[in-house]
């Protein structure tokens, strides 16, 4: 049997036909050739595959493609916007949030719906947020400081504009 | 790891749903975040011909209080649970069991309906709902009935709900005046299942316990609920020896094995530990509440 999925993914709409037992994960990277979104542990532990559904942190190696049919997608492609970096990317390479980088995208999309709860999150509130993501470089100071730095430039009052006589 | 084939329908009511849970019989599995049940068929534990996903079924997301129950929908999620100011004060034991259930993002979508049908002895709602003396609402096409969660938890995996019935609503009776309740978790690391956890209400008049309710993660064949240390505690002062001797009874009611989380006898104690720290946090909020 085929299920006929639609998304918006990253924006823009998205359909395919596929099994009923395809992944989410597989449906993003094999279907429509996304392949930032990693494959971890494939067992719901380490959030290598956190995608955003309708805004929300998923594990997208723990759902069926089926069950997001009408869902908004959002991968790590979906960060930048018109060549310029999301400040959640900005945080991680200033801050240097990322050694081997395998985690980095699903680190960054728990972080980009943290802020958008929590605009000006603590370091504990920080570390409760990602405790479903794994480093296995142990990042995790520069992981929480990169949240808290895009966190505080998102919040920042637009700069004023200059004026011209 | 990829499922083995299966057919996926997602019915857009519950009499639809119902319908094809009667036709398919143990063939089918209902899905609602479909967080255990998805790991259970990658690792080709699980392989039913059917998948009814619930997220399309009208209903299912009530989380009311109402006829003197809190009701709980069969689709509510965990993250839900967590941060639903109604439950904060009146059912903290509950939201601290949602709290250390998996990790953040699968309580996303994980649900507390999925999480007692799934019936793991690992899971945390099972002992807490034993605590909190909670009801089940079963339907199936014949209608409704209401099963106790202490007959609704059969064994490990199972409970007593039929081949044609679905879990529709979780009923968690109002806490009384001076009525509080904890959950206690003692894990390996956020997203493990629990080496023992704890869940506890106490109902206080003065300093003297009217009611009690108890329940033991991870150490046993389903959750437990250690009937001698409730009956022991009733009508007591909730002085630190009865607090003691009741934990030590909770501790000979618990059946852990061996394995990676520890030694059985290890667990026994844990147990005992945790039930005396959940019966003061509970009693403590009693007298607040």
């Amino acid at each position: 049997m085929t299920q006929h999925v639609q998304v918006t993914l990253n924006g823009k709409p998205f359909q395919a036909d596929v099994e009923d037992r395809l992944l989410l994960v597989h449906f993003i990277r094999e279907v429509a050739n996304l392949t930032g979104t990693h494959i971890g542990c494939d067992t719901t532990s380490c959030g290598a595959c956190t995608v955003l559904v309708n805004g929300v942190p998923a594990k997208s190696c723990t759902l069926l493609a089926a069950q997001v049919d009408g869902a908004e997608i959002q991968t790590v492609e979906g960060l930048e916007q018109d060549g310029k970096l999301h400040p959640i990317q900005e945080g991680f390479y200033e801050e240097h949030g990322l050694q081997c980088g395998f985690c980095t995208p699903g680190m960054m999309l728990v972080g980009k719906a943290l802020l958008e709860q929590n605009p000006n999150p603590t370091e504990a509130e920080v570390r409760h947020a990602i405790s479903g993501n794994l480093c296995r470089c142990t990042g995790y100071v520069n992981i929480v400081k990169a949240i808290q730095y895009a966190g505080k430039k998102m919040s920042a009052p637009a700069p004023e504009p200059v004026e011209v006589k | 790891m990829i499922p083995p084939p299966f057919t996926y329908v997602a019915p857009q009511s519950l009499p639809e749903a119902l319908s094809l849970l009667q036709q398919h019989g143990s063939d089918a599995k209902l899905m609602a975040g479909g967080q255990s049940l998805i790991p259970l068929m990658k690792f080709r534990l699980a392989s039913p011909k059917y998948v009814i996903d619930l997220r399309k079924v009208p209903g299912l997301d009530t989380l009311e209080e109402r006829d003197g129950h809190l009701v709980i929908g069969a689709m509510v999620r965990e993250a839900a649970i967590e941060h639903s100011p109604l439950l904060q004060q009146r059912y903290t034991g509950l939201v601290e069991a949602s709290e250390v259930v998996a990790d953040p993002i699968v309580r996303n979508f994980a649900t507390l309906g999925g999480n007692l049908a799934h019936a793991d002895p690992a899971n945390d709602h099972p002992a807490m709902m034993l605590a909190l003396r909670a009801q089940i609402v079963a339907a199936s096409l014949k209608g409704q009935r209401h099963i106790s969660i202490d007959d609704f938890l059969v064994d490990t995996f199972e409970t007593s709900l039929a081949p044609d019935e679905a879990l529709v609503e979780i009923r968690i009776p109002h806490p009384p005046q001076h009525t509080g309740s904890a959950y206690i978790k003692l894990e390996r690391k956020v997203g493990d299942y629990a080496i023992a956890a704890v869940g506890a209400q106490v109902t206080l008049h003065g300093q003297t316990c009217t009611h009690v309710g108890l329940g033991l993660t991870n150490v046993g064949p389903k959750a437990i609920r250690p009937t001698e240390a409730e009956q022991f505690l009733v009508g007591k002062q909730l002085d630190e020896q009865t607090i003691r001797e009741a934990a030590r009874l909770a501790g000979e009611a618990a059946e852990p094995t061996s394995d990676l989380r520890g030694p059985a006898e290890y667990k026994r104690g844990v147990v005992r530990t945790l039930t005396a720290r959940a019966l003061r946090l509970a009693a403590e909020r009693a007298q607040k509440g």
